[in-house]
């Protein structure tokens, strides 16, 4: 066949090969970014609606009971939510720097910010 | 456009539709929002390749408009408007390019749809936090894209050879056809 010539097999593998890199260095580079997070801010629509410290343990509900966050052991995870795939339920823990929980359906992204000044040493 | 046409665009759309009923009934299994393998690419690849760009545009996003309808909502088809029009996009353009195979034009297919669901998210949730999946979604395209660019060239390849078995043309007409990399009826 002409679309398996040897020449665009080899150019393929290079194009999946560059993907593939690519995509390993960019997960090393927000990795090396992470740093601790002091607290988590919740946003709809961009729009910040609350921002929850990780170093309280608690449980909150959020846009008016869409979704159910709960902070426990320095790292958030959303608890409980109405939409029918529960993806952000899914996605887990975050404690990092920068690492999101999204809610597609109810537009909400919950997001780790703040990292070194949570531990200011007072002189 | 003449009958034949028609009708095998609307097989084509009809069977697009059945592979993202499928898919839709596959529970997520990665918690990212996004990830999946795109099972009714395999049909737009498949067009690209036997009828033609424009073809392969009209069904995909025929596909999308009426899988959203049926199966995802008004936001999903912002997601996958953005996603399909941005994969069909990369894809014409480097099939035009004539370098690379099915594979090659499926991984970027697979990888700009991502993109494009990305940059809808950024403006739909007016945030850019969520480039932080971008290296993950980026990985799942490629992935995705393999598997469908490999099994897209495994059909054409089988769906050439029942052709050729059927019309018992002769060597000369094949090679033809072959070199113009189309099979349109005559």
């Amino acid at each position: 066949m002409s679309d398996c010539s040897r020449g665009r097999l080899l150019r393929d593998a290079c194009l999946v090969l560059f993907f593939l890199v690519l995509s390993v260095v960019l997960i090393f580079v927000i990795r090396s970014r992470e740093g601790t997070g002091s607290k988590v801010v919740v946003a709809v629509e961009g729009v910040e609606i609350g921002s929850y410290p990780l170093s309280v343990d608690g449980r909150y509900v959020l846009n008016g009971g869409s979704n159910v966050l709960c902070i426990e052991d320095g790292s958030a995870r959303m608890v409980d939510a109405n939409c029918p795939d529960k993806l952000c339920v899914k996605q887990g823990t975050v404690r990092y720097t920068n690492q999101c929980i999204t809610c597609l359906p109810n537009k909400l992204t919950v997001t780790v910010v703040g990292g070194d000044d949570s531990v200011e040493i007072v002189l | 456009m003449d009958t034949r046409k028609v009708s095998q665009m609307g097989l084509l759309i009809a069977l697009a539709l059945v592979l993202s009923y499928i898919e839709a009934q596959i529970p997520a299994f990665v918690a990212i929002p996004g990830i999946k393998v795109g099972l009714a690419n395999i049909v737009v690849v498949f067009a690209l390749y036997r009828l033609g760009a424009k073809e392969a545009v009209t069904i995909s996003l025929l596909r999308v408009l009426l899988a959203s309808l049926m199966f995802g909502s008004v936001l999903s088809l912002a997601y996958s408007f953005a996603g399909a029009l941005l994969s069909l996009l990369g894809m014409v353009l480097l099939k035009r390019t004539k370098l690379f195979g099915s594979v090659a034009v499926s991984v970027v297919g697979g990888v700009l749809h991502n993109l494009g669901q990305i940059l809808t998210a950024c403006i739909v949730l007016d945030t850019n936090v969520v480039v932080y999946y971008l290296p993950f979604l980026i990985l799942s395209g490629t992935i995705a894209g393999v598997v469908i660019g490999l099994l897209s060239s495994l059909i054409l390849n089988r769906l050439d050879y029942a052709r050729e078995k059927d019309s018992h043309c002769d060597g000369k007409h094949r090679e033809e056809d072959l070199n113009k990399g189309n099979f349109k009826e005559k």
